[in-house]
């Protein structure tokens, strides 16, 4: 499922993954009412994957990604997430993973230092390993002399590659990323790409929704959902190959065109 | 500027009240419910005072009076001594609540020409409950030395004047309209400031000021819904007040709903200057509930009376709307007067509305800063 | 033929945040004009002081030709604005929202149709749906819709692609293209670079200074380093590969490819690429393709952002 050109640089695989899978999903189907707002996708994640998870506005993109972390329980199908069930071991599930909203990440009135403290101590580290790791990620992001202050007065770019670290700061198996790179300059965007690659390389599983296309072209492989249903699957490459297009983005457009529900739900 | 604009605005304002039908029910309700709940916890009507009578001359005067208290069904005798010393230590182990000290010459003062002397002595350590204590027994005194008048008898006289308009002694009725007042108060502060801060926060406010409404006809857009959401508490709140408490209604209605809607402008004012004094819907409401509640519950007199008060506060209580319109509530309500009674009051309301009306538009800026 | 907006020295801080530095740009009547950079920026703080929101610290501008200080409420009537993250209201429906918006323009949906149409017809089986159910492409066009309904002279659009899908934000630049050949000037902001194309010209925008104003063809020519595309298996592997290669300027992901700018500017790029073909063959990366390219909008924009001062805080 991973592409060999991307392997080698990868370190080996977690183990304690049941079927070698970060994440498989089959006929995951979710509904409000009589709106099917997913409708029975099937797919899997490889542990240390990058996985884009692309889809226009109103496709089912949060809906899915709400119930693969435990938020929403599904209507039908199943689906294992770092080898939990997501209907009966959501607790389970949230130790394993991280996640990171555009939305939401770190608190803006609490300092770079006690923001890590904070999510260490939320997800049980001991105090010594939260002194280690905050050193190591402060030095890693070339934050160090700025460990004290407000988050909140931070540019942009600094916040979201800060909280992508935060969110893996207890190891997680997958971590989640909603939009990460959304505002961000084009050179922000890239090294927060970096750090996405050397977190995979680790061997973290990355599950990730931008809107940026030219992103989409970062990913081992991509999916594009249209309708609630999964298009498309596959390397960026195979992707442009079928549909003979140039870029993802043009094959994105062409599966988006072709939706109905969106706008009509 | 045009009419339509305002019109589509009040329009719209309407819509949102109507449809938030949570935030509606609540605004609706909690007058309702805050009156009936506070009628019943916070009247001060109190029963079973525990009374140490000392009589050095035990008399039939005296005996009279002590069973004056007692047929009040509120007074109960815990002790008869002849010697004041026993008082102090009931009152330090809060074994009775007033004592009631006969002169040793009351009865036969009383029976001649100069002054019976009697003295009332109340447990103060909760000064509400002590005042209500002196005021039911003055009561008492009071109609026991009416009756003896009445008799030609010549008695000295101990005049409580609000409690000739409140004969039962029901504290409700004095409550309720202080309830009213500050139930309105908070909650049309509460109305506009969120209303105004929510649009703040939607960015809606951003296109509003980018278009050639002026800052008064947002205002005035905001202010009318809501006045008319205000009257119809004001509404509930006094029908509670006449049908669960069944506080007299002894002058106009009309007056005092007019009365109403000048105290609700008000405070629909206030919230329009915390509203753009603020920078988030969650400050405008604290500071709301803050600038309304704090000043209008403690120095309104509804709780803590003016006239207790030490002098340099009593100008303070001037600032609190729901201090001037109690006194209205009350006059109307229980006393039955009419604006030559209450012109000042209402004049201080008038120009409190036309001050924080004005306040709120200056400082409601048509820039972002 | 006069300018539509007039921009000389604009400066605005906030506390100890320069938003908007030294900032002069005019945009011709009837032009396409685009403001790309990222969130923090100056965008919008740039956007405000044209809508006459906020007065500027330093500096003049006029829309219009009017002056966006003394000129109020002139301005107020002659704009079209949408601001960033659609304002509507979420409890009103379609319908109720573009009727209020023309009633506080003091005009009526009927008068302004004409010019919407294209737009609005798209929604309009939606009419009585709450704006709060609409998708983002939805409330981007009832949000346009809006803001054209009292047929302004000028359309000011902030960020109005930010957070929507590709398709949408395709559809919504074929509708400022119908919407710049009936004569309307449009300013529109956006943090996609590859928006850019879509304008007459475009102006960088970083750390509250304009970095290059061009028609978003000529912004590469200006690029004045050989600049490489690479191509190859292992990206990740490959990126820190160029990185240690001696004369190695800047390195960046790019799409599926790796964008090599090499520090010697007088160095032809058809030998620079085979150097870096030799280079990566003796690193052990095997089948790597790499051929000079020109440069596009986002590398001038990076390489133009890495030469100018890093700005010291988040200009919000």
């Amino acid at each position: 499922m991973i592409p060999s050109a991307a392997a080698p640089a990868r370190a080996p695989r977690a183990t304690g993954v049941a079927n070698g899978f970060a994440i498989d999903a089959r006929d995951l189907t979710r509904r409000f009412g009589s709106f099917v707002a997913v409708d029975h996708i099937t797919f899997d994640v490889g542990t240390g994957e990058v996985f884009g998870f692309l889809g226009a506005n109103g496709a089912g993109k949060t809906t899915a990604i709400k119930m693969l972390v435990g938020l929403l329980a599904p209507s039908e199908g199943v689906a294992h997430v770092a080898g939990f069930d997501i209907a009966t071991q959501r607790d389970q599930i949230r130790r394993n993973i991280g996640y990171m909203s555009q939305r939401f990440s770190l608190y803006a009135d609490l300092t770079v230092r006690e923001n890590i403290r904070l999510y260490g101590g939320i997800y049980g580290l001991t105090p010594g390993q939260i002194v280690e790791r905050t050193t190591t990620m402060l030095d890693t992001l070339g934050l160090s002399s700025n460990a004290d202050d407000l988050v909140g007065k931070l540019p942009l770019g600094w916040k979201q590659k800060l909280a992508f670290s935060v969110a893996l700061l207890h190891n997680p198996k997958i971590v989640f990323l909603d939009e990460p790179t959304s505002g961000v300059d084009p050179m922000t965007r890239r090294q927060f790409w970096e750090l996405i690659y050397a977190a995979a390389a680790r061997g973290t599983t990355v599950f990730v929704t931008t809107h940026y296309m030219d992103e989409a072209e970062y990913c081992d492989r991509i999916s594009i959902m249209v309708d609630g249903k999964i298009a498309a699957l596959g390397t960026p490459t195979e992707l442009k190959e079928k549909f003979g297009a140039e870029s993802v983005d043009d094959v994105f457009v062409r599966l988006a065109r072709g939706a109905t529900k969106g706008e009509t739900a | 500027m045009n009419r339509n604009a305002l019109r589509a605005f009040m329009v719209k304002e309407f819509r949102h009240i109507l449809r938030d039908r949570q935030t509606l029910t609540i605004l609706l309700m909690l007058p309702l419910v805050q009156v009936i709940l506070f009628g019943y916890a916070l009247r001060s009507d109190v029963r079973d005072i525990r009374m140490a009578v000392i009589d050095p001359t035990p008399d039939h005067a005296t005996l009279e009076l002590q069973s004056r208290f007692l047929s009040t069904n509120r007074f109960r005798i815990v002790t008869t001594s002849q010697t004041p010393d026993v008082i102090e230590p009931l009152f330090r182990r809060g074994r009775a609540d007033v004592a009631l000290v006969f002169d040793p010459d009351f009865a036969s003062h009383l029976r001649g020409t100069e002054p019976a002397r009697l003295l009332i002595a109340v447990d103060a350590s909760d000064p509400n409950a002590g005042t209500t204590y002196l005021s039911y027994a003055r009561a008492v005194i009071s109609s026991y030395q009416a009756e003896l008048s009445a008799q030609n008898r010549q008695v000295r006289i101990v005049t409580e004047t609000r409690m000739r308009f409140n004969p039962t002694l029901e504290s409700v009725n004095l409550f309720v309209p202080g309830l009213i007042a500050l139930v309105l108060v908070l909650v049309s502060a509460l109305m506009t400031a969120i209303s105004l801060s929510r649009e703040k926060e939607r960015g809606t406010m951003e296109v509003l000021l980018v278009s050639p409404l002026r800052p008064q006809q947002i205002i005035v857009g905001k202010v009318l819904p809501y006045l008319a959401l205000a009257f119809a508490n004001v509404l509930t709140a006094l029908l509670a007040a006449w049908a669960v408490f069944h506080v007299p209604f002894r002058g106009s209605v009309v007056l005092l709903l007019a009365e109403s809607i000048l105290y609700t402008l008000v405070s629909l004012a206030l919230g329009v200057l915390v509203a753009a004094r603020t920078s988030s819907q969650r400050a405008a409401m604290l500071t709301a509930a803050l600038v309304t509640m704090l000043p209008n519950a403690l120095l309104s007199g509804m709780i803590f009376p003016i006239a207790s008060m030490p002098t340099w506060l009593v100008p303070f209580t001037y600032i609190a709307p729901a201090r001037w319109f109690i006194v209205i509530a009350r006059g109307i309500m229980l006393k039955g007067v009419g604006l030559t009674i209450l012109w000042r009051e209402t004049l201080m309301l008038s120009l409190m509305a036309m001050l924080l009306l004005a306040a709120a538009m200056r400082s409601f800026k048509p820039r972002l800063e | 033929m006069s300018n539509a907006v007039e921009v000389r020295s604009l400066s605005k801080s906030f506390a100890s945040v320069k938003a908007l530095d030294d900032i002069s740009f005019d945009v011709g009547e009837g032009e396409l004009f685009g403001l790309v950079g990222p969130d923090g920026a100056g965008k919008t703080t740039l956007f405000r002081i044209l809508t006459t929101l906020l007065v500027p610290d330093r500096g003049t501008a006029t829309v219009l030709g009017l002056d966006v200080v003394k000129d109020l409420w002139e301005i107020r009537s002659r704009v079209g604005y949408m601001p960033g993250g659609f304002a509507l209201y979420p409890d009103l429906s379609v319908a109720e929202n573009l009727e209020f918006f023309a009633a506080v323009f003091g005009t009526t949906v009927e008068k302004g149709y004409e010019l919407i149409a294209p737009i609005y017809r798209q929604i309009e089986p939606f009419r009585d749906r709450r704006a709060e159910a609409l998708s983002g492409g939805m409330k981007q066009k009832l949000a346009l819709s809006c803001a054209l309904v009292h047929r302004p002279d000028i359309l000011l659009l902030d960020e109005p692609t930010t957070g929507v899908d590709a398709v949408s934000r395709r559809e919504f630049w074929d509708q400022l293209g119908h919407l710049k050949a009936s004569g309307l000037t449009i300013v529109v902001s956006t943090p996609y670079m590859d928006e850019a194309v879509r304008c007459d010209r475009v102006a960088l925008i970083h750390g509250g200074k304009i970095l290059e104003i061009d028609p978003p063809r000529s912004i590469g020519t200006r690029y004045g380093l050989p600049l490489i595309a690479v191509r190859g298996g292992d990206r990740f592997g490959l990126l820190h590969a160029l990185r240690e290669f001696p004369h190695a300027h800047t390195v960046y992901l790019f799409g599926d490819e790796l964008h090599y700018t090499d520090s010697r500017a007088d160095a032809p790029p058809e030998t620079v690429a085979n150097e870096l073909r030799e280079y990566l063959a003796g690193r052990g990366h095997k089948g790597v393709e790499a051929h000079p390219i020109a440069a596009g909008i986002e590398d001038s924009f990076m390489e133009l952002m890495g030469s100018a001062p890093a700005p010291t805080a988040t200009a919000a």
